[in-house]
């Protein structure tokens, strides 16, 4: 229940925490107790002056079922004070109390499972990490993610996506068993080269932020894939990396990336797609 | 009657379907036939110019063919 954050029901549960403590016979007063301090909780949020700070988000609506009505923009207001801080919890809070028809995708609300992967003020980044921004006023705008075909309201269509992660063949490739027979041992120096690789989650912030990959999505990788190419082409464990590089070796999955860095810069791991296919492009022309 | 890039896409669509059709059991064809045409018709009253409606009724359509399609489906109401 992200909805109920206010400090009214932060006082409330200390409330109800507190009884526990005291002895069955005192639960009458226990009970009265806890609504003399709900009182006082209300009482506290009123008296300290604190406005309603409302905002005001504008959220992509469509709906399949009925495909000959156009997408439009709603507006949702809500007080920041009852609210969490992130966007996420904005869209949960809509979700719950205002429209139970707005769909979109949440799993992890802390940044590792990439399912609230959006387009936020112009900016693609997971809901759960974005912070509603407390000093502006200015209304905030939710889109799905940019030139994918749309499920429903901000769910975005990753087939092509993950079709294409499928194809760079993302699992340890190798011929010869390990030396000890249980597993396949790296140098601490091996695996510092995963470090900033491994990281990605494929929320497909990255990918859908690049215009090349807008225009040529059907052969064009994208970011999140090639780096998570680059990812078995740098673990020294992988023995295949020659069938990798020449998969890579043509001029649409690879070398349409123009080095245009809005992967980098929209990263919501803080993560460097622009660097990995740097790098891939470097091995492939020393090799 | 000449017909559109767009209305071709759909017919060819119907026709893939029921060339699909003719994949399943006999005993049930008649069903995923009967299946294929109602679905066509729950929109048949689309405007011909809707295309963004239409490209998503395809892309829609071709996603059930592709389940549907796969021999585990048997029979279909």
């Amino acid at each position: 229940m992200a909805a109920l954050r206010s400090s009214a029901s932060v006082m409330l549960g200390a409330a109800v925490s507190r009884p526990a403590l005291r002895s069955a016979a005192a639960a009458p007063a226990a009970v009265r107790g806890m609504a003399q301090l709900a009182n006082g909780a209300q009482h506290s949020t009123t008296a300290s002056g604190d406005q309603p700070r409302l905002k005001t988000f504008q959220i992509y609506r469509w709906n399949p079922d009925t495909p000959t009505e156009k997408p439009r923009m709603q507006s949702y207001t809500l007080d920041l004070n009852k609210t969490g801080p992130m966007v996420l919890d904005a869209l949960i809070r809509i979700k719950n109390e205002l429209d139970p028809t707005l769909t979109f995708r949440r799993s992890c609300r802390e940044g590792i499972c990439g399912s609230c992967a959006m387009n936020i003020n112009g900016t693609n980044t997971l809901a759960c990490l974005c912070r509603i921004p407390a000093e502006s006023n200015a209304e905030m705008k939710i889109y799905p993610l940019p030139h994918t075909y749309v499920v429903k309201d901000l769910v975005p269509d990753l087939t092509q996506f993950y079709k294409q992660y499928k194809s760079i063949k993302p699992y340890l490739q190798r011929d010869t068993p390990a030396e000890d027979g249980k597993e396949y041992r790296q140098s601490k120096a091996d695996r510092k080269k995963l470090d900033g690789l491994y990281e990605c989650i494929l929320c497909a912030c990255c990918s859908t932020s690049c215009p090349s990959y807008w225009w040529n999505s059907e052969e064009y990788l994208g970011p999140a894939i090639l780096l998570q190419s680059y990812r078995w082409l740098a673990d020294s464990r992988d023995e295949k990396k020659a069938e990798r590089k020449d998969a890579l070796n043509n001029s649409m999955s690879l070398y349409r990336c123009h080095t245009i860095l809005n992967c980098t810069r929209t990263c919501p791991k803080g993560l460097n797609p622009g660097l990995a296919i740097a790098q891939i492009k470097k091995e492939m022309a020393f090799s | 009657m000449r017909l559109s890039g767009l209305q071709r896409e759909v017919l060819a669509l119907y026709r893939y379907c029921l060339r699909e059709c003719r994949k399943k059991p006999a005993a049930t064809r008649k069903n995923f036939q009967v299946f294929a045409r109602r679905e066509f018709e729950k929109n048949i009253k689309i405007d011909k110019r809707d295309f963004g409606a239409i490209e998503f009724l395809l892309r829609k359509g071709r996603r059930q063919v592709d389940i549907y399609s796969s021999p585990g489906v048997k029979d279909i109401k």
